[in-house]
Order: structure tokens, then C-alpha cells, then sequence
């Protein structure tokens, strides 16, 4: 895709960074697989739904309207709010961005901007290598893509403890993403203990739990607590490329 | 008769926008303080979020998905790649259930 020539490559580190990512796709897009098959799609409209939307909780709602036969209105609006986190990524990314970085990566980076991707690009110091994401994409979506096909036309072949043991690899990666930086600093070790007890509490609390949904409750949460700590610790201006 | 293609394109349509349009509109860098810092700190409270307590509901024993949760912060704490440290979170539930289930 991009930067064959030189020799350490963002694109292959891309991919190798990937390569974790590509393996919690797969095990997460079979099970999606399954959520599509119910809901009468095939194979092929699975890999296309993948391929394009590359998103968890946003196609799990996708085929759970379709199979509900729901309206197009009601697909758009729930896809707004399923997927409205990947805003305020995209906001963060934009403050990565080389003043001198071509146009058109803004569009194609853009297309492909899903919690995992984020985390790796922000996890680099300094602006944003456009041939880093396209690496971890080359592998990680069509691993995505494959994944949910294969659920769609398989259902239930890959033993229980595979899935169960696989299913943890995404959480690992946001583990390895979120820690050191906040082994560094205090205010990000907070916002990972005060987030883990909220999301925690949210889920625990019958009354939070059945007014909010998962998707809403990661909004409410990421606003409300980022927006404190934004104000508690505001960040000097020199640390605005630090992690 | 819906259309299943029609579906998957107007998430596609909502979704690409969500995620283009911040990268496309902002093309300055942001001046003030409370945003920046903002916006450092969304993608940490994001994935702890996501991880905590979802990691502990994904494992068919929830045990082994503590067990994960506690592999993985000390292996991102003592400075595992990702591939370690999502290899290492597997490992454990895998061995675990081979036990509890």
C-alpha cells in the first residue's frame, strides 16, 4: 500500500502491531458472524458489512435491526450512537496530523478508525504515520471481514474454549495501551481505576444498567470523566506530543 | 421488501462520517488548554471503559476473566508488547478453563 521502498518500515510495523489485533478481530467477528446469520444475512453481505463498517457494537446493532426489519431511519440514528465514540477519536487523531501530511489520508485514516487502530496510532509519539495505520489495516480488517463470513457459514465449529480463551485478546491489547502511560502519570492512572469502577457500577446498578446502554454508557463515561480530569490535570502545553 | 445492501451502505454512510468529518474540519491545531486536555485523556477513560468489566463477562468462566484483567495490567506493567500481552491474557484463560470448565 504505501513506503515499500524504505527499509524500516511504518507499514510493517503497522502490520506486526496488527497481527494481535487481526487475531481478537477474527474471534470477535465469528461470534458477530453468528448475531448476522440470525438475522438472515449471507455470507457475503457479512463480509461487506465488515469490510466497510469495521465496527463491533455498531454492526452488532446493524443486524440486529435488520433482523427486526426496522427502518432506515432507525439504522441511521442507532448507528449515530453506537458509533458516536469514534468522533472524539478521530478529534484526538486530529491533533496528530502533520500540517504536511497529503489530504487524502485524512479520508482514508479516517475510514478505518476503530477503538484498536486508535489505540496503537496514539500510542506513538508524534504526529500520525498514515503508512502505520494502513499496515495494521492491511491485516486486521480483512481478518475482520473473513471472521464474520466465516461466522455467517460456520456458526458453531470453532470449539467453546478457543473462542472464550481469544475472546480476551482485544481486552489484553487495550491493557498493553492504557497502563504504561499511566504508570507514568498519575492523572491517566486515575482515569483508567475511576473508569474501570464506573463502567463497573453502571453495569452492576439495575436502575443504570437497564436505562443505559452499553454504547451510551462508554459516551456518558468518556465525556464526564475525561471533561474532570481535563480540569483537575490540564495538561502544560509542551506534553501535548508525550505518548 | 427492505434490502440488505441499502441497510449496510447508510451505516457505512453514517459511520464514515463520523469518523472523517473530525479528521477533515480540523485542520488546526487546537489552542485551548481544556480541550486538548480533553482530548489526550478520552482515548484512556475510552478503553478502560470498554475493558473493565466487559473482559470478566467474555470468558465462559468469569474467574478466568479476572484472572486475565491481572495478567494483563502486570504484563503491560512491566512493559509487554501488545502481542505479549494479549498472547498472555489468552494463555491464562485458556489453561484456567482447561481446569474450571
Amino acid at each position: 500500500m504505501a513506503n515499500r521502498a524504505t527499509t524500516k518500515s511504518p507499514f510493517l510495523e503497522g502490520v506486526r502491531d496488527g497481527v494481535p489485533i487481526a487475531l481478537g478481530y477474527f474471534a470477535v467477528a465469528f461470534s458477530l458472524g453468528i448475531a448476522a446469520r440470525n438475522a438472515g444475512l449471507t455470507a457475503f453481505q457479512g463480509f461487506f458489512a465488515s469490510m466497510l463498517c469495521v465496527a463491533s457494537a455498531g454492526e452488532y446493532a446493524l443486524f440486529t435491526l435488520i433482523g427486526a426489519g426496522a427502518t432506515y431511519l432507525e439504522v441511521a440514528l442507532l448507528t449515530l450512537i453506537t458509533n458516536a465514540r469514534y468522533f472524539l477519536m478521530s478529534c484526538a487523531l486530529s491533533q496528530r496530523i502533520d500540517p504536511r501530511m497529503k489530504g487524502i489520508h485524512r479520508y482514508l485514516v479516517g475510514a478505518v478508525v476503530t477503538d484498536e487502530i486508535f489505540g496503537i496510532t496514539i500510542a506513538r509519539p508524534g504526529y500520525m504515520e498514515p503508512a502505520y495505520n494502513y499496515g495494521a489495516i492491511a491485516v486486521s480488517v480483512p481478518a475482520w471481514a473473513i471472521g464474520t463470513a466465516l461466522g455467517i457459514l460456520m456458526g458453531n465449529l470453532l470449539p467453546a474454549r478457543i473462542v472464550s480463551a481469544l475472546s480476551v485478546a482485544l481486552y489484553g491489547m487495550f491493557l498493553a495501551i492504557i497502563i504504561p502511560p499511566a504508570k507514568k502519570s498519575v492523572a491517566v492512572a486515575l482515569c483508567v481505576v475511576v473508569g474501570f469502577a464506573c463502567s463497573w457500577a453502571f453495569g452492576a446498578v439495575d436502575v443504570l444498567a437497564a436505562a443505559i446502554s452499553p454504547g451510551t454508557r462508554t459516551i456518558l463515561l468518556t465525556v464526564l470523566l475525561s471533561a474532570a480530569a481535563a480540569l483537575i490535570f490540564p495538561r502544560k502545553e509542551d506534553e501535548t506530543d508525550a505518548q | 421488501m427492505r434490502n440488505n445492501y441499502l441497510y449496510i451502505l447508510i451505516a457505512f454512510a453514517v459511520i464514515y462520517l463520523i469518523r472523517v468529518l473530525p479528521l477533515t474540519l480540523i485542520r488546526k491545531p487546537i489552542r485551548s488548554r481544556f480541550v486538548r486536555s480533553f482530548l489526550y485523556y478520552v482515548p484512556y477513560v475510552t478503553l478502560a471503559v470498554m475493558t473493565f468489566p466487559a473482559i470478566v463477562q467474555a470468558t465462559t468462566a468469569p474467574i478466568a476473566g479476572v484472572a486475565a484483567l491481572v495478567v494483563g495490567v502486570v504484563a503491560a506493567y512491566l512493559g509487554g508488547s501488545l502481542l505479549t500481552v494479549a498472547g498472555a491474557c489468552c494463555a491464562v484463560v485458556f489453561l484456567l478453563e482447561l481446569i474450571l470448565v
